[in-house]
């Protein structure tokens, strides 16, 4: 046991994943569970597709002689969707999760044929789209740990007001908290933690790290702080443990994850069933 | 004291006119029921006063009481249908004005939202989870947390909506309670006029441009009056 664990850790790119994964799994918990509950789920999963979009157009741009950094050409961008999205969602004609299909899908042909018209359909690509473990630099370590450190502070810092606005936006507003402040900040920090996670993740799989944690403590907690706690530790233990899976079984490191965390989900909603029939009799 | 002054107020959506020169004001203690058709202005009126949309002319003012210190029970919304919350997390997110620039809560705070628990009759349900309560303890949660943000004005937007009509009386005897023996006062919009007439002290009728306003009495002498509460006469 010890061996694999010394073995596992020798890797220095899977030290890497570790630390940034770990870091981005547990903000994407924190975000996740006021994405959900405000039915904002989608915000995550059109994000991760304009995030595709974007860094098919920074490798692109990259081939085409222009030296910019994928990462730097996404961020902002993402950045901006996450904007116009909310936007779309809180008062517009289409309604929310359809603008939200209609930017994901668009995004995703975008990046495509940019994809095809310049570097071609490469390992890049497909890298971008289900996620690679190489992938991660030592810069984004540095970026990642830095990200999650201000992620965790504004969420500690913001807490009560975040789950005011959460649970009731017209009383928070009435009350005198900027609602839309919160709104933007919970975007902002959610596009950061999609660009950054994404590229080990995978653009197509990012958005469970989101929703799954937040929907798996939903099923067992009952209050608020409870359900944050839970769906952080969740978050990361499940992203440690497909980690390990993967390289047990030389499975893709997004895939795995998203699978336990599938696992975690049925394991919980049947737990959850359990104990509430145990309620009532 | 006037606590509220509304001088001409309109309001348009989208270049509709939702409001047009609606004036009325609210004393310390008062009872002021609004009432009026659906797509009356009734709703709108309220989010004004409460500046969560914005006004086109005329004007709203408050005196001893900040903007941030109305307490307000809104509708519910689909999202706290199955909200995973405490009833003490709710009560306390009341207490979100009084506590500055401090993040967290005090125990001034946390005493207040055991206070208004209690005042409720709902102490016992602190640590429920919110989303497993019936309707009638929820409205009663969301009134706590309207008390914590309050000292001196509840606006209540249809509190008794869905509610069957047993826990329709305990909730107006409640909140015709507070308005009586703590001097809170109280801006109801309601459906439900019959079960309004007897508490509310003062009757505001919109129908965009404003109807009646004075006491139900007077009201109740007139066309308009008479016709929504169903043609009794008022001896």
């Amino acid at each position: 046991m010890l061996d694999f664990f010394q073995e596992f850790f020798s890797y220095t790119f899977i030290v890497r994943a570790v630390i940034v994964g770990s870091l981005v799994a547990l903000c994407a918990a924190l975000l996740g569970v006021s994405l959900v509950l405000k039915r904002f789920s989608m915000i995550g999963d059109g994000l991760s597709h304009v995030g595709f979009g974007t860094i098919t157009l920074g490798i692109g741009l990259n081939a085409l002689g222009l030296n910019l950094a994928p990462l730097s050409v996404s961020l902002p961008l993402v950045i901006i969707a996450a904007f116009l999205l909310l936007r779309i969602s809180e008062n517009s004609k289409i309604k929310g999760d359809a603008a939200i299909a209609l930017i994901s899908g668009s995004s995703l042909a975008i990046g495509v044929i940019i994809a095809a018209k310049t570097t071609g359909m490469n390992t890049d690509v497909c890298n971008y789209m289900f996620g690679s473990i190489l992938a991660m630099k030592k810069d984004d370590v540095y970026l990642s740990i830095a990200l999650s450190v201000v992620v965790l502070i504004l969420f500690i810092l913001f807490y009560h007001k975040i789950f005011a606005v959460t649970f009731d936006e017209a009383f928070a507003r009435a009350t005198g908290t900027k609602a839309g402040i919160y709104n933007m900040l919970v975007a902002l920090l959610t596009a950061v933690t999609i660009v950054i996670g994404m590229r080990m993740m995978g653009a197509l799989l990012i958005s469970s790290l989101i929703i799954f944690p937040a929907l798996t403590a939903m099923r067992v907690c009952k209050s608020f702080r409870p359900v944050t706690i839970l769906s952080a530790i969740l978050s990361v233990t499940c992203f440690f443990t497909g980690m390990l899976l993967s390289f047990l079984y030389s499975t893709p490191a997004g895939a795995s994850v998203v699978v336990v965390n599938l696992i975690v989900f049925c394991l919980f909603s049947l737990l959850g069933k359990i104990r509430k029939s145990g309620a009532t009799i | 004291m006037t606590l509220l002054t509304c001088d001409k107020l309109s309001v348009s959506y989208n270049r509709i006119t939702a409001l047009k020169n609606v004036s009325f004001h609210v004393d310390d203690g008062d009872y002021l029921c609004i009432v009026g058709e659906n797509g009356s202005g009734k709703s709108t009126l309220i989010k004004a006063i409460l500046q969560l949309i914005g006004t086109e002319s005329g004007t709203i003012t408050l005196n001893g009481i900040r903007q941030t210190e109305i307490g307000y029970l809104p509708q519910q919304t689909v999202v706290q249908k199955d909200f995973p919350a405490s009833v003490f997390e709710v009560v306390l997110s009341g207490c979100l004005n009084r506590k500055g620039r401090n993040p967290f809560y005090g125990k001034a705070e946390k005493a207040l939202a055991l206070e208004k628990l209690a005042e409720l009759g709902i102490a016992t349900l602190k640590n429920k989870s919110y989303r497993d309560l019936s309707g009638g303890q929820q409205q009663r949660v969301l009134l706590a947390r309207a008390l914590c943000a309050t000292r001196k004005l509840i606006v209540l937007d249809e509190p008794v909506t869905g509610l069957d009509p047993l826990v329709t009386t305990e909730l107006y005897a409640t909140i015709k309670e507070l308005n009586g023996k703590q001097g809170i006062a109280v801006i109801m919009v309601s459906h439900d006029i019959q079960g309004v007439l007897e508490s509310a002290n003062k009757i505001l009728h919109v129908n965009v441009e404003p109807v009646f306003f004075g006491s139900p009495s007077d009201y109740l002498n007139t066309s308009v009056g008479q016709r929504m509460t169903g043609g009794t006469t008022h001896a």
